[in-house]
């Protein structure tokens, strides 16, 4: 269904006008209903990869392909419109918008309350104290982010991009989470792309990748990649110090 | 009245028809139809310029309506509007001046509008501004003169959201002792359309306080300014916001003041311009949106 071929990126730096690489040479294909999560250390350009498939981002090289049509030139509504979806890192705050009115953008349609409800519900929010709540900062960053899972509900994807959605959650969270993601797999057949350290929801995807400044090191089943992810997980020299009998860190 | 005025009437009144309750319809300079309640008297001035409305004490969920409709291209109306309102009361007084100029005049409404306002007494003041027809220019020029007594209670909600050419807002306010008042200004300039709003609070009564919360977009080539005064001169709470969208070429100054004549006045105020936040725009676009609808999106939101 989507393709990336030898995706690359690269900045200029500001200061010294040299070009740095944030991705390189980066290959994928996801398929209907796969469930991809893209792990690996901070600054790896994990985050680029997955606004690049958004097209918030344009590549420096490459193609992006999605159900055999060419799509790297397009912008982000032409994208959003063929259902591909994007849950923000962290969340997006508006003055005057509510989450009713977010919703009801993200569906791209009247909703009615019911429909809006059960997407809050989804995602552990009681619908009546949010629903005509503004998304300002008066939302802590976890209710933030669970507002943000139910707008991709109610787009209805056919890829859903999740940048670290478990960040700010709490211990609603990785059961709830995990459930979310299946059920968009197996009753909206949806796609997932998601960006995560988190070994719980590592451990419910078909395929892991491992990137590491800007290259796939690593790719294959959740099998096959999770026991050396956790075997590499080993401590710090500090951990090691002051934990001598921390065996890993997950 | 003709489709443009009855237009007119339902946006800056919200009424298509007559209301129930106590109100006061004037059209192109005259008062063409008006009608008291049980709680609510309303008498013309002798000189045509304008009502003395008395609410009677203890008047409680009463709605009483006083638009203003111009039409006529050329008619330059001064009116003067006064409020008495007695003790005890819990009232909504929904104002509001649109003008339709299809002509080559100036067309301009002035509405002065002062309210006294008993001991204990609710007060929630709804004033719509609106703006339409030609290219002559349409004016409007409120002054709104409040003086609240001990214990009352005023909210008032104002917006200007289109078509005025130009508009200088002027608001004053005198509160006694935990007496308080909700400002809530939305106001939206474009082309080379130009706004100011001037605002004094005078907080005299210990325990009174305001909250004055200001949002405008300014689009095009237009000018805005914004000025707010709080005097804390006794123990009391004032707060200031100021908060603009600017977009285009347009211009926003704001001047924040606040004064404290003495040591218990706690008084805060904030004022904050800047474009449509790039990420609040990339949002909506994931969301299927295009550029345009995105902006319009927020830019509604922003002004509800």
């Amino acid at each position: 269904m989507l393709e990336l071929k030898n995706i690359s990126f690269s900045v200029e730096d500001e200061q010294t006008g040299v070009r740095k690489d944030i991705l390189t040479d980066v290959s994928l294909s996801l398929a209907e209903r796969e469930f991809m999560v893209i792990t690996g250390p901070n600054g790896s350009g994990k985050s680029t990869l997955a606004k690049i498939i958004m097209g918030i981002v344009k590549p420096t090289g490459g193609r992006i392909i999605f159900d055999g049509t060419d799509i790297t030139e397009t912008g982000v509504t032409e994208r959003a419109r063929m259902h591909i979806g994007y849950a923000f890192q962290q969340p997006v705050r508006f003055k005057g918008i509510c989450v009713t009115d977010l919703l009801r953008l993200a569906a791209g349609k009247e909703l009615p309350n019911d429909e809006a409800c059960r997407y809050l519900s989804e995602v552990g929010l009681c619908a009546a104290d949010y629903i005509n709540r503004e998304i300002n900062g008066s939302l802590s960053g976890g209710e933030l982010k669970r507002i943000e899972i139910a707008t991709l509900l109610a787009r209805g994807t056919r890829i859903a991009l999740f940048d670290e959605p478990e960040a700010g959650i709490d211990l609603w969270s990785f059961q709830n989470l995990t459930r979310i993601f299946e059920k968009m797999r197996n009753s909206h057949n949806s796609a997932a792309i998601i960006i995560s350290h988190q070994e719980r929801i590592l451990n419910i995807a078909d395929t892991i990748v491992m990137l590491a400044d800007g290259r796939i090191v690593k790719k294959g089943s959740c099998d096959e990649i999770m026991p050396e992810l956790l075997a590499q997980a080993e401590p710090c020299e500090i951990g090691k110090t002051f934990c001598p009998d921390l065996k890993r860190l997950t | 009245m003709n489709s443009n005025a009855e237009h007119i009437l339902e946006t800056v009144a919200g009424f298509s028809h007559i209301p129930d309750g106590a109100f006061n319809i004037r059209h192109n300079g005259k008062g063409v139809n008006m009608r008291s309640s049980v709680g609510i008297s309303i008498l013309p001035r002798k000189d045509g310029k304008g009502i003395t409305v008395k609410i009677r004490p203890g008047t409680v969920g009463e709605i009483m309506h006083i638009p203003v409709v111009i039409d006529q291209s050329g008619i330059i109306d001064l009116v003067y509007n006064d409020f008495f309102i007695g003790e005890d009361c819990d009232v909504e007084i929904i104002a509001g001046c649109g003008i339709h100029n299809d002509g080559v005049h100036l067309t301009q409404h002035d509405g002065i509008h002062t309210f006294h306002i008993g001991k204990n007494s609710r007060v929630r003041y709804v004033e719509k501004h609106y703006g339409s027809g030609g290219n002559a220019a349409k004016v409007l020029n409120p002054v709104t003169n409040l003086f609240l007594a001990e214990g009352a209670h005023m909210e008032m909600d104002t917006v200007q959201i289109e078509g005025v050419d130009a508009t200088k807002r002027v608001t004053k306010a005198n509160l006694l002792a935990n007496s308080t008042l909700v400002i809530k200004e939305k106001l939206l300039t474009s082309g080379k359309q130009t706004a100011a709003t001037d605002y004094e609070i005078n907080l005299n009564g210990k325990g009174a306080g305001v909250n004055l919360i200001s949002r405008s977009v300014a689009k095009g080539e237009s000018t805005q300014e914004f000025l707010s005064k709080i005097n804390g001169n006794t123990e009391c709470q004032g707060h200031s916001e100021c908060d603009a969208i600017i977009m285009d070429n347009a211009t926003v100054t704001a001047i924040p003041i606040v004064k404290a004549n003495h040591v218990d006045a706690s008084l805060i105020h904030e004022a904050a311009i800047g474009k449509i936040a790039g990420e609040q725009i990339t949002k909506l676009l994931t969301l299927g949106l295009t550029q345009e609808e995105a902006e319009a999106e927020i830019v509604n939101g922003f002004l509800r």
